[in-house]
Parts: structure tokens; C-alpha cells; sequence
């Protein structure tokens, strides 16, 4: 089910549970077939959310549309159709079989083959082996697949996955990428709420974080350009003796501060672009040259740029 | 409104599934008989041929529709905080399941083996008198109108015990607690019941249909009100 226009979008979406505020104004829109990450503290807001979306919360104020349809009580049962959410806990029936699970969950969906359905669903995650072990057997990590599993059964237009590799071992974890990444080719458009920042930029598109409102969304790469100057970063086999003469003057570098014994840091508008001179200028200087590179900003720099500005404003 | 068959099976099959494979459950479902059989029939099989008229002039069978209103206190009162406390109602919640499919699929997985313990002790226990007690006692005892009203009324008083258990399950959140206040909630039907097992209250076939259509229009409202309690919001939120 594909239709035009974004397949989520959110306008001021408001929840308030009493006095507190859960999350307020959030707006954004998800192309279909797009990773979007959301991304923020513990009690941002995120889960809150994602359950708002879902139909399993009602909003305080704001609209938004779910695959397609308008997010009100009227259309819960139709949207819960066309997604799928995966919570942080993977909820499952621990008395009963992997697919025995899925089964209970397929029949729920209405999907047409239930007995293939689970079964393709088990490959997706590497669990057709385990198929009749049961849940409570199982280990963490292998909990999260088979909630995983559950999540892929109705074939979705939107997938909400929330933490989806929190507790994982790293093979696992790639393992859950790599499936993240074989869904965007198939067009499902994933929802990722993650702490995983690393994850984060990796998998997806374009992240928002979330601190109560919406502080930034973006591409990762636009979102450090946004809130980091380039820098260049030179390294030198001893310090210079006159640094101030070396880094002066050159177009696009702004100003320079010492990082560490013989390093520097160099501010400017196109600080890289300067890299050629500065490189002359430190040969010319006698300097033995190390290294000179751009500064790479992660987007955990731009995260936690952003969460400390509010905790600052907060205070 | 209409409900969806397959996916009120699903949770059915599923309920009954976790409910063989718990032992917590299937002792408490066979204890509660147990004790409401083994006692009376020591004392059916006390019973003289001789003191058996006086059998005749009561319903003392009866008090066994006490075990349609106890038995399902266990079942119906984990329903939906059991859920909860597991984890395994969010991931519910999130199909597309009403919440009338959900309610409704609860109170008949909890309902089928209710009735099946239910008729099966009555059974057991009617043999049990026709087999071994003294001559003259069977017939006494077991007569055809308190055979009929085990049959209407056991279903009829365990989906009311039933639906009283799911709404405390709905609002309490933990699930010793809403067995607690479920099997409280039972005491005046069994009161009754007992009541009527040894005649306090005399039972009329007036008596025995006012009963029962209270007992339906009960049902009914049950499924509804406790419909209406069911806050998804409340219940995932914790709010």
C-alpha cells in the first residue's frame, strides 16, 4: 500500500500526561522507503511517541498520518494493520514456541499464509532452526529476533523499532542492520528510536532528536555542518616556534588554537580548503609535518551538543 | 460492531496453550473442585438408605454451582494484569485487534475450561453417588431439575464471575491482588448459592428464571462495561 505524499507525517503533535509534558510540537515528515532515526535522552519523549503513532496513545493536540490515514480513534484498527511496532521488550509468551508466537501474532494480522508468513519471517532473522523451542529457553539476544520476527509478519509499510538491538552482542546487532538495511531495499519505511548513535548515523537517512520538542532533524552530515565549524587539525613532529606567522593570512582559516604539544586546531569558514597553503607555509617553516586533516565531528558530537545546550537552559 | 473470528481465535488458542502449560493454573483448577467433590461425598457415602428421604426435600446438589464462580477466578483475574506484568500486552495492542475482540476472546478462553471442569466434577460426582453410595441415596439426590439447572447455570454464573474478575484485571496492577479482589467479588454468588443448596432460599422455577435472565442481561452489560474500562492508554502508559 503505497500512497502519494509522505508515509508518516507529524504536525505539532502534543502529548501531555497531567501537569508533564511527554512531548510537545513535534513535525516532521518520512519519505517511504526512508531509515529515520529519532533519537534522544532517557524520557525524552521518544517511546511516548512512537505509542502515540502506533493508536496505542491518544494525542493531547497536533494531527499527524500513518500510512497513509489520518491518526485518530476511528482508524486505530486500520493503521495497526499497516504497521508494525517493535518495543524495547520483546513481549513474548514464554511458555509457548518461536512459532507458536509468531503464529498467535500472524493470525492477529489476518495475514493470508500464517504458516509461510512465520516461516519467512524466521529466516529473515536466522531463527528457522529454533522454530519449536520455546520463548522462555531462549536468550536475550534471541528474544529480540523473535520479537523481530513478530514485527516483519504483516509485511508493513512502516516498521517503529524501538532500542531493536539494546542488549545485543555485536554480531547480533549486525545481524539487525544488516536486515534493517535488506527492509529499506524492500521500500518499508523504518521508524528507529536508538542510544546507539553510531547506529544511528549508519543506518539512516535522516535522524530528529527529540529533547520534549524537537531540538534538530536532519541528515547526519547536515545536522555536524549546522552546529560545527570545519576545522582543520595539523600535527607536527615538534611544536613551531612561531605558529602565529604559519597560520596567518590564509584564506578560509579564521583563527588557530594549540591542541595538545605540537597540534593545532584551525577555525574557519573553509578551514579544508586551506589545507595546500597552511601545508606550504609549515614546509616553508622547516616543520616536519605529521598529519593534516579535517576535523570529522560524529553525530554523537552534534547529540550531545545539542542536549547540553538545553540542560544548560534548563538550569 | 463486528468482531473478527480469527484473530479472537488466536488469542483463544494462545490462552489455552499457556494455561496447560502453567502449573500454577491447572492446580488451582483442580484443587477447588477436588474439595468442593471428595468432602460431600464422604458424607453422600455416610448416608443410610434409611436417611436417604430426607435428601429428597432439599437441593444440596446445588452448591456445586459454587465451582463455576470460583474456578475461573484464577484465569479471568490474570487476563489482562497478567498481560500487562509479562510485558506481552503492548505487543497485543499493537495488532489490529479491537478491544471488544480482545475482552471478549479473554472471558471464552477462560470460559472453556471453567465449563469443562465444572461439568466434568458434576459428572464425576453424580457417578461417583450412582456407583457406590446406599441404595435409595442416588435417586434422592440426583433429580432431573437440579441437573438441568447445573447445566443453564453453569455457564451463565461463570461468564458473570468472569467478566466481575476481568474488570478488576483491567483496573489493578498486580496480579495476586485482582485474584484477591475477585474471589471477594464471587462471595455473594456463592452465598447465594449455598443459600439456595439447602433451601434457606426455596428454589422456584419463577426463582430459577428471574435468576437466570439477570444472570444474561449481567453478561451482557459485563462485556460492555468492561469494554468501556479498558484504557489502552492507561494500561501501556501506566498513566
Amino acid at each position: 500500500m503505497r500512497a502519494d505524499g509522505p508515509a508518516l507525517s507529524v504536525k505539532d503533535l502534543t502529548k501531555h500526561f497531567g501537569q508533564r509534558v511527554a512531548f510537545e510540537d513535534v513535525t516532521f515528515d518520512i519519505g517511504h522507503g526512508e531509515v529515520f532515526g529519532f533519537l534522544g535522552p532517557n524520557g525524552a519523549g521518544k517511546t511516548t511517541t512512537v505509542r502515540t503513532l502506533g493508536t496505542l496513545i491518544a494525542p493531547t493536540s497536533g494531527s499527524a498520518t500513518v500510512a497513509g490515514l489520518p491518526l485518530s480513534p476511528d482508524n486505530g484498527v486500520e493503521i495497526r494493520r499497516r504497521i508494525a511496532i517493535m518495543p524495547e521488550s520483546p513481549g513474548l509468551y514464554l511458555r509457548l514456541s518461536v512459532a507458536e508466537n509468531l503464529q498467535c501474532f500472524a493470525d492477529l494480522y489476518g495475514v493470508d499464509d500464517p504458516a509461510a508468513c512465520t516461516a519467512a519471517a524466521l529466516q529473515a532473522v536466522n531463527l528457522s532452526a529454533r522454530a519449536d523451542e520455546l520463548c522462555g529457553t531462549l536468550s536475550k539476544g534471541l528474544r529480540q529476533r523473535v520479537a523481530l520476527a513478530r514485527a516483519l509478519l504483516s509485511e508493513p509499510s512502516i516498521l517503529f523499532l524501538d532500542e531493536p538491538t539494546a542488549g545485543l552482542d555485536p554480531v547480533a546487532s549486525r545481524d539487525v542492520h544488516e536486515l534493517i538495511g535488506s527492509l529499506r531495499e524492500s521500500g518499508v519505511t523504518i521508524f528507529l528510536t536508538t542510544h546507539r548513535l553510531e547506529e544511528a548515523e549508519r543506518l539512516c537517512d535522516r535522524v530528529a532528536i527529540l529533547n520534549t520538542s524537537l531540538r534538530t532533524i536532519g541528515r547526519p552530515d547536515e545536522l555536524r555542518d549546522q552546529l560545527f565549524a570545519k576545522t582543520l587539525m595539523v600535527k607536527t613532529a615538534a611544536p613551531l616556534a612561531d605558529p602565529d606567522a604559519v597560520f596567518r593570512g590564509h584564506q578560509g582559516v579564521d583563527g588557530w588554537r594549540e591542541n595538545g604539544d605540537a597540534g593545532y586546531v584551525l577555525d574557519g569558514s573553509d578551514a579544508a580548503a586551506a589545507a595546500p597553503g597552511i601545508t606550504r607555509a609549515l614546509v616553508s617553516a622547516g616543520a616536519d609535518v605529521l598529519s593534516i586533516c579535517e576535523s570529522h565531528r560524529s553525530l554523537e558530537d552534534v547529540y550531545l551538543q545539542l542536549i547540553d545546550e538545553d540542560t544548560e537552559v534548563r538550569r | 460492531m463486528r468482531l473478527d473470528r480469527r484473530r479472537m481465535g488466536a488469542i483463544i488458542r494462545k490462552d489455552l496453550r499457556e494455561y496447560r502449560r502453567n502449573r500454577s493454573v491447572v492446580s488451582a483448577m483442580a484443587i477447588i473442585p477436588l474439595i468442593f467433590m471428595v468432602q460431600p461425598l464422604v458424607s453422600v457415602f455416610d448416608t443410610s438408605s434409611a436417611a436417604a428421604r430426607q435428601l429428597g426435600q432439599h437441593h444440596e446438589l446445588l452448591y456445586m454451582l459454587a465451582i463455576p464462580a470460583l474456578v475461573p477466578i484464577t484465569l479471568a483475574a490474570y487476563t489482562v494484569v497478567g498481560e500487562r506484568q509479562q510485558g506481552t500486552l503492548e505487543p497485543l495492542l499493537t495488532t489490529p485487534i479491537s478491544r471488544e475482540e480482545f475482552l471478549l476472546a479473554k472471558a471464552l478462553a477462560a470460559l472453556g475450561p471453567t465449563i469443562g471442569v465444572a461439568y466434568l466434577v458434576y459428572a464425576a460426582f453424580i457417578a461417583a453417588v450412582e456407583l457406590f453410595a446406599h441404595a435409595g441415596v442416588a435417586s434422592a439426590l440426583v433429580r432431573g431439575s437440579d441437573v438441568l439447572a447445573q447445566v443453564i447455570f453453569t455457564p451463565l454464573i461463570a461468564s458473570a464471575a468472569i467478566w466481575v474478575a476481568i474488570a478488576i484485571s483491567t483496573w489493578v496492577s498486580d496480579i495476586r491482588v485482582a485474584q484477591q479482589l475477585s474471589a471477594l467479588a464471587s462471595a455473594p454468588a456463592i452465598v447465594l448459592t449455598l443459600l439456595i443448596a439447602f433451601d434457606v432460599i426455596h428454589p422456584t422455577l419463577g426463582l430459577a428464571i428471574g435468576l437466570g435472565g439477570a444472570l444474561i442481561l449481567a453478561n451482557r452489560v459485563g462485556w460492555r462495561v468492561v469494554s468501556a474500562m479498558f484504557d489502552r492508554e492507561r494500561l501501556i502508559a501506566g498513566r
